[in-house]
């Protein structure tokens, strides 16, 4: 589904991924994890197409489609959905409104006609159920005045209602309480786990892994994927920490 | 008369950022509109100024509210080479005035409020919200002055003037003028000029909005609310449609 080969970029002219390589295939759950400044928020957004992330080489290839030729937009009706560290607030647009448009430009762009005003209440009473966000939450502009741990799950009802291919989730597991944290990755696993989707997890602790078991783990450091392995690979780390199990590879 | 004046020029205050050659076209000017809101009246008014794009539109108002009264205006201003719309407003005891303006303007357009509000007497009220939008090489000014007089005491004036630029070559002025002779007044004034939030722009376009939508969404989010007090249902959506058709058109 999604195939990395050989990554690198800049951001503001500085180097920080290296040569990164990661293949990720329908039905498949893996894990990025990796120490501060590894490049892990940097490879979320460079696959967005967040402007100012510059790829100065290598290429990534999405459901076959050359993933970096296109725009923003493009990416999202094409499958893909980012989840963000740090959800933007959007003073005076509605959240129904801001996903009905969405949706529906999404759906323009695929070919398919635009969800009528009531399919689409109905979708979002769902999946805000699902995530036990309150209906009233969605009427209100964008995650403004939402709590850390509201975001995030609101950013999970957005992934629902969109219904993508592939998620990139870029730490929602921060700002989240253990209650939160088990109804997110229960939302995760009822959205995302079905065989022709997959999901890349960024995170920096294992403990969102208790809820959403990946498939492959691996670590990145210094711009980098330097070592991979199964779950146990989390577990590892957790109980280690990064240097011990990285050793000089850390800061190679 | 008004006809015996001489044609401004760039050197008076209140026509420093105005196209004064498109003014020279219609010159000598109409006589102003005239208000007036008697003790304990209400008045609403409004205005949409869309004239064609070569138009030269001037248009002044005095207003005078008795104490006591209230008058509220609405005015979206977008026509024309030049739209320019002036309010001269004084106050009576307790008295009370409201204007809610957006302009929106792209191309060369010239686009202008001019404010005077006099506070007379004791205890009045005014408010004033200007939201501007401003493409391609247009220039949107507001200019606002608030004069309290001496035994004004109580006096409570504010004026929240927001402007967002569309393009760097687009040119918002913003100037809010107090003088202030009571000693017991409140008068807030706040001023910002700003671009689209980029952020918000890649949050929408990570969702799949289409950067057209997006933008005119954020644009209808920063005018939303200058014509919610418009009470008649159906010209609060003449003015709400104008203002969107219009911002359709800076794509």
């Amino acid at each position: 589904m999604l195939v990395i080969d050989n990554l690198s970029n800049t951001v503001a002219d500085k180097p920080i991924l290296k040569g990164l390589s990661l293949t990720i295939n329908a039905g498949e759950v893996h894990a990025i994890m990796g120490p501060n400044g590894a490049g892990k928020s940097t490879l979320a957004y460079t696959l967005g197409g967040r402007p100012g992330y510059e790829v100065t080489g290598g290429e990534v290839r999405f459901e076959g489609r050359d993933l970096l030729d296109m725009e923003p937009h493009e990416r999202a009706a094409a499958g893909l959905f980012l989840g963000f560290q740090y959800p933007v607030e959007i003073p005076g647009v509605s959240n129904l409104q801001f996903l009905r448009e969405s949706l529906n430009s999404q759906r323009r762009a695929r070919g398919e006609d635009a969800l009528s005003g009531g399919d689409f209440i109905k979708l979002a009473k769902e999946k805000a159920g699902l995530l036990g966000l309150d209906m009233e939450m969605l009427k209100r502009p964008v995650n403004v005045g939402f709590s850390g741990g509201e975001k995030k799950r609101n950013e999970m009802v957005q992934m629902g209602i969109l219904d993508p291919r592939l998620a990139i989730l870029d730490e929602t597991d921060s700002g989240l309480d253990i209650d939160a944290l088990k109804i997110v990755g229960a939302g995760i696993n009822t959205i995302m786990r079905k065989p022709d989707k997959a999901v890349l997890l960024i995170t920096h602790y294992q403990r969102l892994l208790d809820y959403v078991k990946p498939d492959f783990v691996h670590v990145l450091a210094a711009g980098r994927i330097v070592r991979s392995g199964g779950p146990e690979l989390a577990l590892e780390l957790e109980r280690e920490g990064y240097s011990e199990v990285l050793g000089a590879e850390v800061s190679a | 008369m008004m006809t015996a004046l001489a044609l401004p020029t760039r050197r008076e205050e209140q026509w420093r950022y105005s196209d004064v050659e498109a003014v020279a076209s219609v010159w000598p000017l109409s006589a102003p509109y005239r208000i007036t809101v008697a003790a304990g009246e209400t008045q609403a008014h409004r205005l949409l100024q869309d004239a064609g794009d070569d138009a030269v539109i001037v248009r002044d108002h005095v207003i005078e509210v008795v104490d006591g009264g209230s008058c509220a205006f609405h005015l979206l201003n977008i026509g024309g080479r030049l739209g320019r719309v002036t309010f001269d407003v004084t106050l009576g005891k307790g008295a009370h005035f409201e204007l809610h303006a957006a302009i929106i303007g792209g191309g060369e357009q010239t686009l202008e409020i001019v404010t005077n509000v006099t506070h007379a007497e004791p205890d009045a009220t005014s408010e004033q919200t200007v939201r501007s939008i401003l493409a391609g090489h247009s220039t949107g000014s507001y200019l606002g002055k608030i004069a309290v007089a001496r035994h004004a005491q109580r006096t409570d004036a504010s004026q929240s003037i927001k402007a967002m630029l569309l393009d760097r070559t687009a040119t918002a002025n913003a100037k809010p003028e107090l003088e202030i002779f009571a000693d017991d007044v409140k008068c807030a004034h706040g001023a910002t000029v700003g671009e689209l939030d980029k952020a918000a722009l890649f949050y929408m376009a990570s969702r799949g909005m289409d950067p057209a939508t997006a933008q005119t969404l954020l644009l209808r989010s920063f005018v939303a609310g200058v014509f919610d007090g418009i009470d008649d249902e159906a010209e609060r959506e003449r003015f709400e449609t104008a203002a969107l058709r219009k911002l359709e058109t800076l794509r």
